[in-house]
């Protein structure tokens, strides 16, 4: 038996650097399984990967994801700057807010998506990919020089821990040691706090003394919780919260992270996003603030928009059991002389789902819902309906 | 419980058992467990002939593809039906129930043993 290559590692992972989080002591002695991610040995799984997928849709899956990049932007000119270097109007976000959004490139391309947290009135904390942690530090310093700001790659001083599904917060709320930042908290006021935190919002909370960034945030389509922390404090933490959640709590890898998010229809840079795609061509034009004041880098390209026929991302929805995956070619009929339409970016057997389910980037004029379009599975041409994304959404 | 030592493997991780004219393949634990949970097994159907080094089956797990070899020319005499219904099994037990195909073959070729197998996948 031969494996093909498998869909998560990243287009940029390199052999020559092999980092290792602050959990992966734990992750040893827990027996799971590494893959190389963007140059990180990372769990991709511990046992079951569709176990992990399915504890975070019904329970609650605990992931490391230390591997991401934390780059902070901080300066009286702090907001102005990123309304400047991203595609957002962060200046638009309170304190304790978060908002999704995209690093473009002068033609309107997608260097990076990332989550930024407004962690204080001068302070900003974008969250990268693993692979692009650097040129996001870079792009970021190079785009706020004209600005009063100082930009710091605080990556190697920050882990990240995500407690994601159902039973996240009860979880949470559960779990000694956390407590909110400030003089004569305890562990109630945490809980209030946890209670009052709405989805996209973060609060700066505590465990054991050592600050800890509680975030409403996520990546599987469930609720949940990241928690950016400090290294050293990152075992103690993910022991904590799997003595508490007892059985309802998983450690998940991220083979589950990525049918997780692919359910959810959630866009993986390297596969769904890049430098060849402007946003509107992955359904994100609403992320792109063409509406806020003053220019921002990549406004120029984005107005004037792709090419009528470049081509957009749509969700496919398959039958039986065998997934378009990475790189398949889309065509519009099943036989020979069918014309190509497009490529896979993404697919899997959707584990919560039961039929196959992939993103795909068609061309415009195959791309309306409930057209049937036919994926070249290795050698043989399986149908699949173009349908709404997400695949997959909560019912809680 | 299937003995292992008593098995003969490719550098593929495949695993072979003589039986008389028969010979029973599947892939190993170390395949099983790299390819992640298996939810799809694609076999041929009894009478195909098989080549030599060719693919005559696919074992797909969320993750990714893996693909079975035949290890000889031969026939295929039965395809593990329980397998194509249940492909958790390649998990569960690869040496015991899931088990992929069963050929009529001639000489085989030189396989690796369980030890040599076992130095294989320690590297």
């Amino acid at each position: 038996m031969t494996q093909q290559p498998g869909t998560t590692t990243s287009p940029e992972a390199s052999a020559a650097t092999e980092r290792r989080s602050p959990l992966d002591a734990v992750h040893r002695e827990a027996g799971a399984s590494f893959t190389d991610f963007a140059g990180w040995q990372m769990p991709v799984r511990y046992s079951s990967d569709l176990a992990e997928h399915h504890a975070v849709r019904t329970h609650a899956g605990l992931f490391d994801l230390s591997h991401m990049g934390e780059i902070v932007v901080v300066g009286p000119e702090a907001a102005l700057a990123l309304d400047y270097a991203l595609a957002g109007k962060l200046s638009a976000i309170d304190e304790g807010q978060a908002k999704y959004s995209l690093l473009l490139d002068r033609d309107g391309g997608v260097i990076d998506d990332v989550v930024v947290y407004r962690t204080g009135a001068d302070r900003f904390m974008v969250v990268a990919n693993a692979a692009n942690r650097e040129v996001v530090a870079e792009e970021l310093r190079d785009r706020t020089s004209p600005f009063d700001t100082e930009v710091f790659d605080e990556s190697d001083d920050i882990a990240l821990i995500a407690l994601q599904g159902p039973d996240a917060r009860e979880v949470l709320s559960q779990t000694p040691g956390f407590g909110v930042q400030g003089p004569g908290n305890d562990e109630e006021d945490f809980v209030t706090a946890l209670e009052n935190v709405k989805y996209y919002r973060a609060f700066a909370a505590e465990y054991e003394g050592a600050p800890v960034l509680v975030a409403r945030t996520g990546y599987t389509g469930e609720d949940g919780f990241e928690l950016y922390v400090a290294p050293e404090r990152a075992a103690s933490i993910w022991e904590a919260l799997r003595e508490t959640g007892g059985p309802r709590v998983v450690p998940c890898g991220l083979a589950s992270r990525d049918t997780l998010r692919l359910e959810a229809g959630m866009p993986l840079y390297g596969h769904e996003l890049g430098r060849h795609i402007l946003p509107v061509q992955a359904g994100l034009e609403r992320v792109v603030a063409l509406s806020k004041e003053g220019d921002f880098v990549g406004r120029e390209a984005i107005e004037q928009g792709p090419a009528a026929d470049a081509p957009v991302l749509v969700g496919l929805a398959g039958e039986g059991r065998r997934a378009p995956r990475a790189d398949y070619e889309v065509y519009d009929g099943p036989g020979e002389d069918a014309a190509r339409v497009g490529v896979v970016t993404s697919g899997a057997l959707s584990p919560t789902l039961g039929h196959p389910i992939a993103m795909a980037f068609v061309a415009p004029d195959a791309a309306e819902l409930g057209r049937e379009l036919f994926v070249d599975v290795r050698g043989t041409r399986l149908a699949a309906s173009v349908v709404a994304r997400p695949f997959y959404q909560r019912t809680n | 419980m299937t003995d292992q030592a008593s098995l003969q493997y490719t550098e593929e991780h495949e695993w072979l058992r003589v039986d008389g004219d028969t010979v029973t393949i599947g892939i190993t634990d170390y395949a099983a467990e790299k390819l992640g949970d298996v939810v799809y097994v694609d076999l041929p159907a009894a009478g195909t002939a098989i080549t030599s080094g060719s693919v005559v089956g696919e074992i797909e797990s969320t993750k990714s593809v893996g693909e079975l070899f035949a290890p000889v020319d031969g026939e295929i005499v039965e395809s593990n039906q329980a397998v194509i219904d249940s492909p958790e099994l390649v998990n569960s037990d690869p040496f015991g129930e899931g088990w992929l195909i069963k050929i009529t073959a001639g000489e085989l070729p030189k396989l690796l043993s369980h030890d040599e197998y076992r130095a294989l996948v320690a590297e």
